[in-house]
Protein backbone atom coordinates (compact mmCIF):
# COMPACT_ATOMS: atom_id res chain seq x y z
CA UNK A 1 0.00 0.00 0.00
CA UNK A 2 1.12 3.62 -0.58
CA UNK A 3 2.11 5.91 2.06
CA UNK A 4 0.97 9.68 2.77
CA UNK A 5 3.10 11.88 4.74
CA UNK A 6 1.62 14.43 6.90
CA UNK A 7 3.36 18.06 7.34
CA UNK A 8 3.43 19.34 10.83
CA UNK A 9 0.38 21.74 10.63
CA UNK A 10 -2.13 19.04 9.77
CA UNK A 11 -0.88 16.40 12.24
CA UNK A 12 -3.13 17.57 15.15
CA UNK A 13 -6.01 16.62 12.69
CA UNK A 14 -4.43 13.32 12.48
CA UNK A 15 -3.97 12.38 15.51
CA UNK A 16 -0.14 13.30 15.91
CA UNK A 17 0.54 10.96 12.80
CA UNK A 18 3.68 11.77 10.35
CA UNK A 19 2.59 9.29 8.40
CA UNK A 20 0.13 6.29 7.13
CA UNK A 21 0.16 3.57 4.80
CA UNK A 22 -3.13 3.49 3.41
CA UNK A 23 -4.67 1.43 0.80
CA UNK A 24 -5.55 3.73 -2.61
CA UNK A 25 -5.01 2.67 -6.30
CA UNK A 26 -4.72 6.79 -7.33
CA UNK A 27 -4.37 10.26 -5.26
CA UNK A 28 -8.00 10.89 -5.00
CA UNK A 29 -8.51 7.11 -3.17
CA UNK A 30 -5.99 7.68 -0.81
CA UNK A 31 -6.98 11.30 0.11
CA UNK A 32 -10.50 9.60 0.58
CA UNK A 33 -9.07 7.22 2.88
CA UNK A 34 -7.56 9.78 5.13
CA UNK A 35 -10.27 12.18 5.57
CA UNK A 36 -12.64 8.90 6.07
CA UNK A 37 -10.03 7.89 9.10
CA UNK A 38 -9.79 11.55 10.07
CA UNK A 39 -12.38 13.66 9.25
CA UNK A 40 -11.38 16.95 10.82
CA UNK A 41 -8.80 16.99 8.17
CA UNK A 42 -11.11 17.08 5.40
CA UNK A 43 -12.04 20.96 6.01
CA UNK A 44 -8.32 21.80 5.69
CA UNK A 45 -7.63 19.62 2.95
CA UNK A 46 -10.81 20.54 0.56
CA UNK A 47 -12.72 24.31 0.16
CA UNK A 48 -16.71 24.25 0.42
CA UNK A 49 -16.40 23.73 -3.15
CA UNK A 50 -14.92 20.17 -2.53
CA UNK A 51 -11.89 21.19 -4.51
CA UNK A 52 -8.64 21.24 -2.57
CA UNK A 53 -7.41 24.28 -0.96
CA UNK A 54 -5.14 26.41 -3.40
CA UNK A 55 -2.41 26.11 -0.95
CA UNK A 56 -2.33 22.18 -0.60
CA UNK A 57 -0.03 20.77 -3.47
CA UNK A 58 0.14 17.08 -3.35
CA UNK A 59 3.59 15.17 -4.70
CA UNK A 60 4.18 11.63 -5.82
CA UNK A 61 7.93 11.27 -4.23
CA UNK A 62 9.64 14.84 -6.22
CA UNK A 63 6.98 15.35 -8.68
CA UNK A 64 4.05 17.49 -8.17
CA UNK A 65 0.48 15.64 -9.31
CA UNK A 66 -0.80 18.94 -11.17
CA UNK A 67 2.36 17.79 -13.16
CA UNK A 68 1.15 13.96 -13.68
CA UNK A 69 -2.30 12.97 -13.88
CA UNK A 70 -3.53 15.30 -10.68
CA UNK A 71 -6.13 13.24 -8.52
CA UNK A 72 -5.97 10.24 -10.72
CA UNK A 73 -2.33 9.59 -10.29
CA UNK A 74 -2.17 5.92 -10.09
CA UNK A 75 -0.57 5.00 -7.29
CA UNK A 76 1.40 1.63 -6.58
CA UNK A 77 2.26 -0.37 -3.76
CA UNK A 78 5.54 1.77 -1.67
CA UNK A 79 4.80 5.31 -3.15
CA UNK A 80 5.16 7.77 -1.17
CA UNK A 81 2.22 10.72 -1.11
CA UNK A 82 3.27 14.22 0.29
CA UNK A 83 1.10 16.92 1.52
CA UNK A 84 2.63 19.92 0.96
CA UNK A 85 1.63 23.31 1.63
CA UNK A 86 2.32 26.47 -0.13
CA UNK A 87 3.68 29.85 1.97
CA UNK A 88 3.40 33.29 1.16
CA UNK A 89 2.51 36.41 3.04
CA UNK A 90 4.20 40.07 2.68
CA UNK B 1 3.09 29.08 23.61
CA UNK B 2 6.71 30.49 22.70
CA UNK B 3 9.48 29.89 20.35
CA UNK B 4 13.18 29.15 21.49
CA UNK B 5 16.19 29.64 19.20
CA UNK B 6 19.68 29.57 19.37
CA UNK B 7 21.17 33.28 19.22
CA UNK B 8 23.37 32.41 16.57
CA UNK B 9 20.37 31.22 14.14
CA UNK B 10 18.28 34.30 15.32
CA UNK B 11 21.86 36.28 13.78
CA UNK B 12 21.60 34.45 10.67
CA UNK B 13 18.05 35.65 10.16
CA UNK B 14 18.68 38.66 10.59
CA UNK B 15 21.88 38.76 8.33
CA UNK B 16 19.41 36.62 5.77
CA UNK B 17 17.14 40.06 6.01
CA UNK B 18 19.58 42.41 5.24
CA UNK B 19 21.32 40.54 2.34
CA UNK B 20 17.51 40.37 1.26
CA UNK B 21 16.61 44.25 1.40
CA UNK B 22 15.40 46.24 -0.16
CA UNK B 23 13.25 42.89 -0.92
CA UNK B 24 11.74 40.91 1.59
CA UNK B 25 13.48 37.17 2.44
CA UNK B 26 11.89 34.49 3.82
CA UNK B 27 13.05 31.13 4.91
CA UNK B 28 11.88 27.70 7.42
CA UNK B 29 12.30 27.13 10.60
CA UNK B 30 13.33 23.39 11.26
CA UNK B 31 12.69 21.82 14.89
CA UNK B 32 10.41 20.26 17.32
CA UNK B 33 7.89 20.75 19.57
CA UNK B 34 7.97 20.08 23.44
CA UNK B 35 5.47 21.17 26.45
CA UNK B 36 4.31 23.48 24.14
CA UNK B 37 7.83 25.31 23.37
CA UNK B 38 9.38 25.38 19.98
CA UNK B 39 12.95 24.67 19.82
CA UNK B 40 14.62 25.89 16.27
CA UNK B 41 17.22 23.67 15.40
CA UNK B 42 17.95 24.36 11.79
CA UNK B 43 16.70 26.95 9.33
CA UNK B 44 16.70 26.85 5.61
CA UNK B 45 17.46 29.89 3.86
CA UNK B 46 14.95 30.44 0.31
CA UNK B 47 14.86 32.36 -2.65
CA UNK B 48 11.85 34.86 -2.55
CA UNK B 49 10.03 33.24 -5.47
CA UNK B 50 7.88 36.21 -6.10
CA UNK B 51 8.16 38.30 -9.09
CA UNK B 52 10.88 41.28 -8.85
CA UNK B 53 8.27 43.50 -8.91
CA UNK B 54 6.87 42.81 -5.36
CA UNK B 55 9.29 41.08 -3.45
CA UNK B 56 9.36 44.15 -2.04
CA UNK B 57 6.44 43.62 0.38
CA UNK B 58 5.53 40.19 -0.69
CA UNK B 59 7.51 36.55 -0.17
CA UNK B 60 6.64 33.14 -1.58
CA UNK B 61 7.95 29.41 -0.72
CA UNK B 62 7.27 27.53 -3.77
CA UNK B 63 5.82 24.21 -2.93
CA UNK B 64 8.82 22.89 -4.57
CA UNK B 65 10.79 24.08 -1.92
CA UNK B 66 8.63 23.31 0.63
CA UNK B 67 9.27 19.65 -0.40
CA UNK B 68 12.72 20.13 0.21
CA UNK B 69 12.07 21.66 3.65
CA UNK B 70 10.01 18.81 4.32
CA UNK B 71 12.84 15.89 3.37
CA UNK B 72 15.57 17.71 4.80
CA UNK B 73 13.16 18.37 7.98
CA UNK B 74 12.72 14.54 7.55
CA UNK B 75 16.41 14.09 7.57
CA UNK B 76 17.40 15.57 10.35
CA UNK B 77 14.43 13.89 12.84
CA UNK B 78 12.44 17.47 12.82
CA UNK B 79 9.44 18.99 11.28
CA UNK B 80 8.86 22.46 9.90
CA UNK B 81 7.97 24.65 13.01
CA UNK B 82 7.96 27.85 11.31
CA UNK B 83 8.46 30.35 8.53
CA UNK B 84 10.63 33.72 8.42
CA UNK B 85 10.59 36.55 6.87
CA UNK B 86 11.54 40.14 6.74
CA UNK B 87 9.67 43.25 6.46
CA UNK B 88 11.30 45.90 4.85
CA UNK B 89 10.97 49.54 6.45
CA UNK B 90 8.11 48.28 8.25
CA UNK B 91 7.30 46.89 11.88
CA UNK B 92 7.41 43.61 12.59
CA UNK B 93 3.62 43.06 12.40
CA UNK B 94 1.77 41.00 10.70
CA UNK B 95 0.29 42.47 7.51
CA UNK B 96 -2.70 42.00 6.22
CA UNK B 97 -1.47 39.98 3.26
CA UNK B 98 0.45 37.66 5.91
CA UNK B 99 -2.89 36.79 7.57
CA UNK B 100 -4.49 36.15 4.24
CA UNK B 101 -1.73 33.58 3.61
CA UNK B 102 -0.87 31.99 6.84
CA UNK B 103 -1.82 28.69 7.61
CA UNK B 104 -2.28 27.72 11.39
CA UNK B 105 0.12 25.91 13.68
CA UNK B 106 3.01 27.33 12.33
CA UNK B 107 5.19 30.37 14.44
CA UNK B 108 5.39 33.18 11.64
CA UNK B 109 8.77 35.19 13.23
CA UNK B 110 9.28 38.26 11.16
CA UNK B 111 11.67 40.94 11.45
CA UNK B 112 11.95 44.66 10.53
CA UNK B 113 14.65 46.06 8.30
CA UNK B 114 15.27 49.34 8.83
CA UNK B 115 17.45 51.06 5.93
CA UNK B 116 18.96 48.16 5.64
CA UNK B 117 19.98 46.78 9.38
CA UNK B 118 17.39 44.24 11.32
CA UNK B 119 15.97 45.30 14.53
CA UNK B 120 14.01 42.59 17.01
CA UNK B 121 11.96 40.35 15.37
CA UNK B 122 8.65 38.71 16.56
CA UNK B 123 7.14 35.75 16.51
CA UNK B 124 3.78 35.03 15.78
CA UNK B 125 0.48 32.54 15.10
CA UNK B 126 -2.65 32.05 13.36
CA UNK B 127 -5.64 32.07 15.09
CA UNK B 128 -7.65 28.71 14.31
CA UNK B 129 -10.48 31.12 12.72
CA UNK B 130 -7.73 32.56 10.69
CA UNK B 131 -9.20 36.08 12.30
CA UNK B 132 -5.91 37.41 13.51
CA UNK B 133 -1.89 36.55 14.77
CA UNK B 134 -1.54 36.02 18.40
CA UNK B 135 2.00 36.94 19.73
CA UNK B 136 4.36 34.18 20.87
CA UNK B 137 7.24 34.69 23.36
CA UNK B 138 10.50 34.37 21.50
CA UNK B 139 12.86 33.05 23.76
CA UNK B 140 16.95 33.49 22.77
CA UNK B 141 19.02 31.02 23.83
CA UNK B 142 22.48 32.38 23.97
CA UNK B 143 24.61 29.22 25.43
CA UNK B 144 24.41 27.30 22.05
Amino acid sequence: MPTIKIPAPLRPYADGQRALILPGRNVAEILEEIVTLYPELKKHLYGDDTQLRPFVNLFLGDENIKELQGLDTPLTEGDIILIIPSIAGG
Amino acid sequence: MSINIPAKLLIEIHTSGETAYPEEGAGLMLGYEQNGVRYIQSLLKLENAREDSARYNRYLITAEDMLQGELEADRLGLSIVGIFHSHPDHPNIPSENDREWAIPWYSYLITSIQAGQALESKSWRLADDRSHFIPEKVIINSNI
